[in-house]
């Protein structure tokens, strides 16, 4: 549980928007209990918001009546929901096996030179967040990161300025 | 003859196949070949006389499996199905091109399956980076809803069925049929113990079959064409045909559905083209990063669960992951080690300390300062972390390309601690 949240009680529940609760209703159709729906909230939360604020964690715990310690148990288990907050892009790189052996970490590096960051570190603009994550299942082409929702293959330096600035020119 | 009954309809340079073509070229026959009267013991029994090995890593009967399923009046009337397309196994990547190659092939699947163990409800577990994934899946099964393949008293056989896409969060944990059980739930993913085995008490209790994406697959040929026709198929001892990956410094890397029994220098030297120019092939995992490594001399053995084990190794996932003469294995097995221990869920002691310990150790032979202490806990721990002393197979799986890396690249190993330094850098 992070500091803040056992140190004072004064964070406040935010109110879910009308989307997320409509979203968070479907989802009890779907599954037989309030605890399955509960990660299935954290990530319809970070859909709309980015990422998951403590004031989002007791939103949801209020609402379906979940501890919440419960919750943020789950919340941080999983890679993919975010308890910080992360810039517009979230780059995925993979660095797992065949990545490596086709040279990932020099991409790695060429990135970290590029936009200053490395993983776990969001751009001071906002734009990009830098995180590692296992195999892509995209390893015939590797090395391989996503952005967003977008693949990326066969990365050499030239092609991740490309993708980069196409990134920033959108933003 | 259909020879490649998973991949005939994938062509990845267009959008899968809608309903209406995926029906003309056989589509579905499987859920009419039920309507017209094969009952679920009748399936069972065909599934079982193919010999069809789950496709997901530990090759287990599929067929038999699915017999663990108590049926009868004493029975939970509950009972689900389950696919596991959590695909996150280090050099794999053969569900992914199911999945966004042909999603009507693995809903089919899904229904022989769940009708066979009589589930009314089927999740698909995807995995969330898997986004062109989950567009197919959502459309198809869409499509098979509109036409009366799924929902109630399908093609009025009396048999109800509802397919749900989930889609996870990330960690390969997940990928752990009983781990995958308690992240459905809405629980943090570590394993579950066994028994009771999941065919009895799976999610929220009742009897529930975690299958991989590429078994599911092989269902519906199996159903439409026949078991002799699936028989036919293969050229060694498994049936079936796989889908066999290569990746690694090879011409032409990629996926094929290839039959069972194919020896693994036509896979390479065919089908991947062959090392690339200026490079050499040392060793192989062949199937995915759990796997003990293989060597240029096993080249000529048929590709099929049996035979990969009589050298000490497994089929596993089927895609290989090539290392080349330009390429530090030590720093190849150490890659795998951050990977797993990153990766390790913390349930259990040995892997959560033990995993880390090893990727820190793998630190200092890449920095050069690793002696033969460091290399006698590296020996050490693929038996503190092998089959039998952790709470699920993740860290065993470790042990795997550890172990076998440590006897064959005893040199390189000898090599980093002598010379202070990784000899393969400049
Ligand atoms: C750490 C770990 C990760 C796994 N990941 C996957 C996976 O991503 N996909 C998969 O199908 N099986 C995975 N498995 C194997 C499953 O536990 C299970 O054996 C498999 O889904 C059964 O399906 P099958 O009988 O059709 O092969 C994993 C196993 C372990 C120990
Ligand atoms: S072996 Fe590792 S992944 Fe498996 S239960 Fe133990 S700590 Fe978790
Ligand atoms: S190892 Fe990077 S995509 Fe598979």
């Amino acid at each position: 549980m992070s500091k803040n949240l056992i140190a004072t009680t004064a964070i406040k529940a935010r109110q879910l928007t009308e989307e997320e609760i409509k979203e968070i209703e479907h989802e009890m159709e779907l599954y037989p209990d309030r605890q399955a729906v509960g990660l299935e909230a954290l990530k319809i939360v970070q859909k709309h918001q980015g990422w998951v604020s403590d004031e989002s964690l007791l939103a949801i715990s209020k609402y379906l009546d979940l501890p919440v310690a419960d919750l943020e148990s789950v919340a941080t288990f999983f890679n993919l929901v975010y308890r910080q907050p992360v810039g517009k892009n979230v780059i995925l790189f993979c660095n797992s096996v065949s990545c490596w052996i086709m040279g990932c970490d020099d991409m790695r590096t060429h990135i970290n030179e590029k936009l200053g960051v490395d993983f776990g570190e969001t751009t001071e603009d906002g734009t990009f967040t830098f995180l590692p994550v296992p195999c892509l299942g995209d390893c015939d082409r590797a090395p391989v990161m996503m952005i967003s929702d977008d693949l990326h293959r066969n990365l050499t330096p030239e092609k991740i300025n490309q993708i980069i600035s196409d990134y920033q020119t959108k933003a | 003859m259909v020879t490649k009954p998973l991949t005939k309809n994938i062509d990845m340079s267009r959008p899968p196949l809608g309903i209406n073509a995926y029906e003309a070229n056989d589509g579905y026959q499987s859920v009419k070949a039920i309507a017209a009267g094969l009952s679920p013991e009748n399936v069972l029994q065909l599934v079982k006389d193919s010999g069809l090995k789950g496709r997901g890593g530990a090759g287990f009967p599929t067929g038999l499996k699915w017999s663990f399923v108590p049926q009868g009046d004493n029975a939970s009337i509950q009972k689900y199905f389950v696919v596991n397309a959590d695909e996150m196994e280090p050099g794999t990547f053969k569900d992914r091109l199911l999945m966004e190659g042909d999603p009507h092939l693995l809903l089919e699947g899904m229904i022989v399956g769940s009708y066979t163990i009589q589930a009314s409800v089927a999740y698909i577990f995807l995995r969330g980076e898997y986004k062109a994934s989950e567009t197919s899946l959502k459309q198809a099964i869409a499509e098979a809803y509109d036409r009366g393949y799924l929902g109630k008293n399908i093609l009025d056989t009396g048999f109800d069925l509802d397919i749900i896409l989930h889609t996870s969060a990330g960690r390969y944990i997940c990928g752990e049929e009983t781990a995958l059980l308690n992240a459905l739930e809405g629980k943090r993913a570590t394993p579950r113990a066994k028994p009771p085995f999941p065919q009895v008490s799976g999610l929220w209790g009742k009897p529930t079959i975690v299958n991989n994406v590429e078994t599911v697959c092989n269902l519906p040929g199996i159903l439409t064409y026949g078991v002799d026709w699936y028989h036919g198929l293969t050229k060694g001892n498994d049936h079936g045909t796989k889908l066999f990956g290569i990746s690694g410094r090879v011409k032409t890397p990629g996926c094929w559905e290839l039959p069972l029994g194919i020896t693994i220098r036509e896979v390479i030297e065919r089908y991947g083209g062959g090392m690339r120019d200026g490079y050499e092939l040392r060793a192989f995992l062949p199937g995915g990063g759990s796997t003990d490594f293989m060597l240029p001399e096993h080249l000529d053995l048929p590709f099929d669960y049996d035979e990969v084990a009589k050298v000490g190794s497994r089929l596993a996932t089927g895609t290989m992951i090539l290392l080349d003469d330009k390429t530090c294995p030590v720093g190849m097995i150490g890659n795998l080690m951050k990977f797993f221990a990153h990766e390790s869920c913390g349930f259990c002691t040995p892997c959560r300390d033990g995993l880390p310990w090893v990727d820190e150790i793998f630190n200092e032979f890449e920095s050069g300062n690793a002696n033969e202490k460091d290399l006698q806990i590296l020996h050490d721990h693929v038996d503190y972390l092998g089959p039998g002393r952790t709470f699920c197979a993740l860290a065993p799986g470790a042990t795997a390309p550890l172990g076998s890396g440590l006897k064959i690249f005893t040199e390189d190993f000898d090599r980093h601690i002598k010379e202070k330094r990784c000899p393969y850098k400049h």
